[in-house]
């Protein structure tokens, strides 16, 4: 793989408005710092995030999707991220079934507490990001011109 | 007329090659479609039908249009060019290279079209004539003949060797590029072959297919027919008929929104489809019925009517073959025209 | 069979237990029958029932399963899971549907014929395990088991789901080779990512978006695709990017899964011979391995298994962190 060393990766961060966002809430008040990579987009519950919604951040442009939801068990509608767990782990495992770098997606559970769980999540992800290099693979060449 | 035996073809296409592109019947994955030869590709020079139609070559399932891009206040526009180089396509079949005259038809001869009309003018069309034609082909239907089928040059196979015979000028000097790898032959063997060819078209199965209940001004006497409604019921309304056909015309232009520019392109369409001519009010064709009716109706009589009587349809029995509910023309004929 | 068939879909139209009946009818060759829906027992003379009837006709019944009068369907073993999870679905109402189970000893594939370079293919004759076939270019022989359709490689069974009565000879014969089903899963699997992706893209981009994967499938069962909703941003008529064919096909895919009954039409209509169903069966796989055996439209009242869930589900970061190979 062609290692660019001016990479940056473009990191799609989904997050539960009612735990994960308020924690990166948290790590923002809490001053913690966390890569500017990192782009949150806020869903009302992990669950969600419809596949699809995964797959057109990377053909636009992504090189990494992490979806964060309350604890399991912790769901503000009881049951959402139950279901976005087993969706989300089919979804990683056809990916890569077709070839596709697995480290490129994640789920971590992120409660409206853990200010310093989100941060060291980013941090680490988007690291394993930059060690995978640009997404080629499951992008539209187009928005790459 | 000339010659090459077919264990050197590949020294053939890649003398072609250095000429200019060369698409030709390539097997990838199992399939034979048409794509750019190169010296590892799977040459397939004995399957009949292509799955995609030669007219991929011409006119493509995508090409790009223009793509804009905005910067500050100022819009700027960049138009695709049409094609400026020189290239062939090695293997077409008497259908395919039909279809061509009837896409001209389209493209060219009312409103031309820059894009289509700059690929046939660079474009040198070497035919195969139909050693073993399936039981699936009806190009008689519509007076093509297999054993001699047109094109800039005509090519034969007679046991091992290929044999050419370049017919128009581009041709000709297509050929003449090629230098001396092809040897001298007479034409006494392909004569031959043509006689065989033409016996077994006399026995297919569906020789006996005719148009004659059709063509130009018949609109009235097939609109409502009741069959319709019958041969319909069955169809999925996917595009599998529409795509593999090498005459379907239709398409579609769309913008893509890459987030930096906006880039349009063109793409097969099938008025099979939900969405097809979808405007503000919804598709002016409502039911698969009436869709289905469109697909039939424009083959055997709104083409003709606009066309000085000629059909859209080639008769290679491509839909014959791949339809998922074996739904075709040749039954749409037979039900509504008499058997 | 078929003439046993016919003869008691005609009883049941001329005692008014049904008013119409859906089948299959003769084509313009042996191999090309068409899904056809019969009015009446006069209708019915064109009926036929042999190794070329592999369409699956239970999504005809979403349009046909009209509130006047009882319409009857032909449903082969396998297609009665696709029933079941229709009926699972609320998408047809049995109140209304009359089903005959038919027996079937696998179906042949014309394009497997075809593939072995057989050409001008006239007339098959079953003689034994082999098929004799007549062509325009002199008589040819094959096993049938080498040119079955794919789908009944991994045949479920002889056995119907549903049904209102019968007419199979051969109802608790089990499949011979059902334990290969995850066969190919398993090879791409054990395969490395890059030699994975290599296959995928080479397959994939055969793709012509007809749409026909979709349209066949009984599970597909929406009234508007997300792919045909111009405002969904992902609705396109063709690929003008490799990747597009890619999401069409994990989206198509995963919207199916754990309702996908393996029933095979994908593959079987796929102009460009794209084995669709190893997408499929990749989920129903790890479905079967994280969450249990599931066979979806086994019966009409079980909970699918990306409607369920347990609290002790694995977690996603399983594939994210495993080993790459």
């Amino acid at each position: 793989m062609q290692v660019n060393s001016e990479f940056k990766p473009k990191i799609v961060a989904f997050c539960c408005n009612w735990c994960s966002y308020a924690g990166a809430d948290l790590a923002g008040s809490s001053r913690l710092s966390y890569p500017a990579d990192v782009k949150i987009i806020k869903v009302p519950c992990s669950c969600r995030v419809n596949p699809l919604f995964v797959l057109r951040a990377f053909e636009k442009g992504a090189d990494g999707v992490i979806i964060c939801g309350c604890h399991p068990g912790d769901c503000h509608y009881s049951t959402g991220n139950y279901y976005a767990r087993r969706r989300m782990t089919l979804l990683f495992s056809m990916l890569d079934y077709l070839g596709i770098e697995k480290g490129r997606t994640r789920v971590e559970w992120v409660s409206a507490a853990e200010g310093v769980k989100f941060s060291t999540v980013m941090n680490n992800f988007v690291s394993k990001i930059y060690q995978l290099g640009e997404n080629v693979k499951l992008g539209d060449l187009r928005c790459r011109k | 007329m000339q010659k090459i035996k077919l264990e050197n073809i590949n020294e053939l296409l890649q003398s072609m090659a250095q000429i200019g592109k060369v698409y030709a019947p390539i097997e990838k994955a199992g399939q034979v479609n048409y794509y750019e030869w190169n010296k590892d590709a799977k040459l397939r020079l004995d399957v009949l039908n292509t799955v995609k139609s030669a007219k991929d070559v011409f006119f493509p399932q995508t090409e790009d249009l223009a793509s804009f891009k905005t910067e500050g206040k100022e819009i700027s526009i960049q138009a695709e060019k049409p094609l400026d180089e020189d290239f062939a396509v090695f293997g077409v079949r008497a259908c395919d290279v039909k279809s061509f005259d009837i896409l001209d038809k389209v493209f060219i001869e009312e409103n031309t079209d820059e894009f289509y009309k700059a690929r046939r003018e660079h474009g040198v069309v070497i035919s195969h004539a139909c050693n073993e034609p399936e039981e699936t082909c009806f190009c008689t239907t519509f007076g093509i003949d297999a054993s001699a089928p047109k094109g800039d040059i005509e090519t034969y196979t007679v046991g091992d060797t290929l044999y050419w015979l370049p017919v128009t000028d581009k041709g000709k000097e297509y050929s003449a590029k090629l230098g001396n790898i092809l040897e001298e032959a007479d034409e006494s063997q392909v004569n031959k072959q043509k006689e065989t060819i033409k016996a077994i078209m006399d026995k297919l199965p569906l020789k006996d297919v005719t148009t004659q209940a059709f063509g130009a001004g018949k609109t009235m006497e097939y609109f409502d027919r009741p069959e319709w409604k019958e041969l319909s019921e069955a169809c999925i309304g996917c595009g599998t008929c529409t795509y593999v056909c090498p005459t379907c015309q239709c398409y579609d232009i769309r913008d893509y929104d890459t987030g930096k520019s906006i880039e349009r392109f063109r793409c097969w369409d099938s008025c099979m489809y939900s969405d097809f001519t979808m405007m503000a009010h919804g598709n002016p064709r409502k039911t698969q019925t009436e869709r289905f009716r469109q697909r039939f109706m424009h083959k055997l009589v709104y083409f003709p009517d606009n066309n000085n009587g000629e059909f859209s349809c080639v008769g290679c029995g491509r839909c014959v073959a791949k339809c998922p509910i074996s739904m075709n023309i040749v039954k749409v004929m037979k039900a509504l025209g008499g058997k | 069979m078929q003439e046993v068939i016919k003869k008691r879909v005609k009883e049941l139209f001329d005692n008014n237990t049904i008013v119409r009946a859906i089948g299959w009818e003769n084509g313009e060759f042996f191999y090309d029958h068409t899904p056809a829906v019969f009015d009446s027992a006069a209708d019915m003379d064109v009926f036929v029932y042999d190794n070329f009837c592999a369409s699956n006709l239970s999504k005809y019944l979403i349009n046909h399963c009209a509130p006047e009068g009882k319409t009857l369907v032909l449903l082969k073993p396998c297609d009665t899971y696709s029933f079941n999870q229709l009926l699972t679905e609320h998408r047809i109402n049995k109140d209304n549907i009359y089903i005959i189970g038919i027996g079937c000893d696998g179906m042949v594939d014309i394009d497997k014929i075809r593939a072995l370079g057989i050409k001008g293919i006239t007339k098959i004759t079953q003689n034994g395990d082999e098929l004799v076939i007549d062509t325009m270019y002199g008589e040819k022989k094959c096993k049938k088991a080498d040119v079955l359709l794919e789908k009944c490689l991994s045949c479920k069974g002889k056995k119907h789901m549903i049904y209102d009565e019968l007419i199979s000879e051969n109802e608790d014969e089990m499949p011979q080779d059902a334990s290969k089903r995850f066969d190919l899963v398993n090879e791409l699997e054990n395969m490395t990512s890059e030699e994975r992706f290599a296959f995928w893209q080479n397959e994939l981009s055969k793709c012509i978006r007809c749409n026909a994967c979709r349209n066949i499938c009984p599970a597909c069962s929406c009234r508007k695709c997300v792919f045909d909703n111009s405002a969904s941003g992902v609705a396109s008529k063709a690929n003008a990017d490799s990747f597009e064919e890619k999401m069409f096909h994990i989206i198509r895919a995963f919207h199916v899964a754990g309702r996908c009954t393996d029933c095979g039409e994908c593959t079987r209509v796929c102009p460009q011979g794209i084995p669709l169903h190893l997408l499929n069966r990749k989920f129903i796989k790890d479905i079967n391995t994280l969450y249990g055996e599931y066979q979806a439209g086994e019966t009409a009242d079980q909970r699918g298994p990306l409607t369920d869930y347990t609290q002790q589900d694995v977690e996603p970061t399983f594939i994210s962190d495993k080993e790459v190979k």
